[in-house]
């Protein structure tokens, strides 16, 4: 009877369909990999001059290949765990390090974009006729693909003496403001036209109104469009990294892993890139709750 | 300052709008003597909560004339000689209960000392001592009304401009309330001026009914009820108050006989 309860409870709460996604997923990929590399092996078994080989031996091949097409999942955490954990993190070799490279730019990117998006976004809703003449700017700058433009705007960088983490942040920035500044735009003119008439029966000037009002209105849309913003400056500091690759950094990762066919290694790096997004984002839900939390919002 | 805190003569509003122009007012000539409370009384439609936002400068009239306090609505604005109170608490959730009362003390430039000491003060006129620290959302909708009203009367504004406050609430919690912004009323001495659709609370709460029609909206009568300062609901059942609501009902009925 307790068993059959517990049992259920597994597939009713958070914890049982989690699992489930995740097998699903690993065996998805174990399969693909399969197949994906199976060619590869077959010609290897034929380069070696070994004549035949049962299915067992191909799956086997095909999961331990050294650039296989497509890794299998425990190749993929056998390097992680190798340029995570058994490297030292100040080593070029490592993983932590690069995701520090890449995090130190996100983040000032991140931040330099949040700030231009929120200020945009104050311009945009307090001058009327700015909204008719930056908006269709700001929404072709980010009409333009990013791998295009990421390159140009590190040679032109570097061309004014700007190096280093300047130009990796300032693509980052450029990717992030966006949502930051649609959000906020919307935040700011989130109250109703009945506590706007409050406001006006005080006679509150229009900072009044904005610091007592529109300002805390908006603060749940600015984490919403904060959560999007940081992943954006993630894949920005990336993409930057791939043309400004001496640095280091995930993108760099990437870049030296297609040179040299090191699937594996590309692999992983994407891993940690998404794992530096998930706990970005995290972060940022986190200060989310602490904030609606003080504002009351907590229920 | 005049004894006339109100005066509206041959006050007109028109919206223009795709369909033609709405007459939203048309004609009104009213005039509201201090310590009076005087409700605006008809259906929906009928231009009440229009005059109400012309006082309040929220609307602006499009011909005749209206002072308050012996000045434009707009200046009467800016020099905020009047407490409004909307059909909904309009409470900002971010804010505590005390936050909510102070805001227009923060508006104002009051010291943080002269805040706590006026919110403390009219959370106890309205029966809400102990809610300081509380969020909105943790009021039921009478106790968030009266937040607002104590956040309207926090500046003691000689005038307070009621737009139908006690609309969405319960008939057993409307009675109370109507008692205690009486009770309010008498203690302040305050002008009142309040919208309402409800026949038996206007002849409760009034020195004066004022009954509105709509298409376009205008005065039609206006109806003294003078009973004393401290009336309890009791007087409800007694004839002099149904003869009043009669009277308003007959009114309300003939302006409306038309369409």
């Amino acid at each position: 009877m307790s068993a059959r309860r517990g049992l259920s409870g597994f597939w009713t709460g958070h914890l049982g369909p989690i699992l489930a996604v995740c097998v699903a997923i690993v065996a998805l990929w174990y399969a693909g990999a399969v197949w994906m590399n199976a060619d590869l092996q077959r010609s290897a078994f034929d380069n070696a001059g070994q004549k035949s080989w049962t299915t067992g031996e191909l799956v086997a091949g095909t999961l331990a290949q050294e650039r296989p097409r497509l890794p299998a999942p425990h190749q993929v955490a056998q390097e992680l765990w190798k340029t995570v954990v058994d490297t030292a993190p100040s080593s070029k070799r490592s993983l932590v390090y690069h995701a520090g490279v890449t995090l130190s730019a996100t983040l000032l990117g991140f931040l330099f974009g949040a700030g231009l998006g929120v200020g945009l976004a104050v311009l945009i809703v307090h001058v009327r006729s700015l909204e008719r003449s930056l908006m269709p700017w700001i929404i072709a700058s980010q009409t333009i693909p990013i791998i295009a433009l990421a390159p140009m705007i590190v040679i032109i960088l570097n061309q004014l003496d700007v190096t280093g983490i300047v130009p990796k942040a300032a693509i980052a920035a450029y990717l992030s403001f966006f949502p930051v500044t649609v959000g906020m735009v919307k935040g700011l003119r989130s109250p109703d036209p009945l506590q706007l008439d409050l406001l006006r029966t005080y006679s509150a000037s229009q900072a009044q109104t904005f610091w007592s009002l529109r300002l805390p209105a908006s603060v749940p849309f600015l984490f919403a469009s904060l959560k999007v913003g940081v992943a954006a400056s993630l894949v920005g500091t990336v993409v930057a990294e791939l043309t400004q690759s001496a640095d280091g950094g995930f993108g760099a990762r990437l870049l030296a892993g297609s040179y040299y066919g090191q699937t594996i290694q590309i692999w992983a790096a994407i891993f940690a890139a998404a794992f530096c997004a998930c706990a970005l984002i995290a972060a940022v839900a986190l200060a989310d709750r602490v904030v609606a939390r003080r504002m009351g919002y907590a229920r | 300052m005049p004894d006339t805190v109100i005066q509206a003569s041959n006050l007109s509003l028109t919206y223009g709008s795709a369909d033609g122009a709405v007459q939203a007012l048309s004609g009104i000539d009213l005039a509201i003597e201090r310590g009076e409370f005087v409700s605006l009384i008809g259906p929906s439609g009928c231009g009440k909560t229009t005059l109400l936002r012309v006082i309040a400068d929220l609307e602006t009239a499009t011909s005749g004339s209206i002072t308050v306090n012996g000045v434009s609505p707009h200046e009467a604005r800016l020099k905020r000689s009047y407490g409004y109170v909307f059909q909904a608490p309009a409470l900002y959730p971010w804010r505590t209960i005390a936050g909510n009362v102070g805001l227009p003390l923060e508006i104002m430039g009051h010291s943080r000392e002269d805040r706590r000491e006026r919110v403390a003060k009219n959370l106890a006129l309205v029966n809400l001592e102990g809610f300081e620290r509380k969020f909105p959302w943790q009021l039921s909708g009478g106790m968030q009304q009266r937040a607002s009203i104590a956040r309207a009367l926090s500046f003691d504004p000689d005038l307070l401009l009621m737009d139908e406050p006690f609309g969405a609430l319960d008939e057993i919690v409307r009675d109370k309330l109507n008692e205690q912004l009486l009770r309010l009323w008498d203690l302040t001495r305050k002008t009142v001026v309040f919208v309402t659709h409800s026949i038996p609370e206007a002849v409760f709460l009034s020195t004066r009914i004022v009954v509105m029609s709509p298409r376009p909206g205008r005065i039609h009568e206006i109806i003294p009820c003078d009973f004393p300062r401290d009336r309890t609901l009791d007087i409800r059942e007694t004839p002099e108050f149904l003869a009043i609501a009669n009277r308003v009902r007959q009114g309300l009925r003939e302006g409306h006989s038309y369409d």
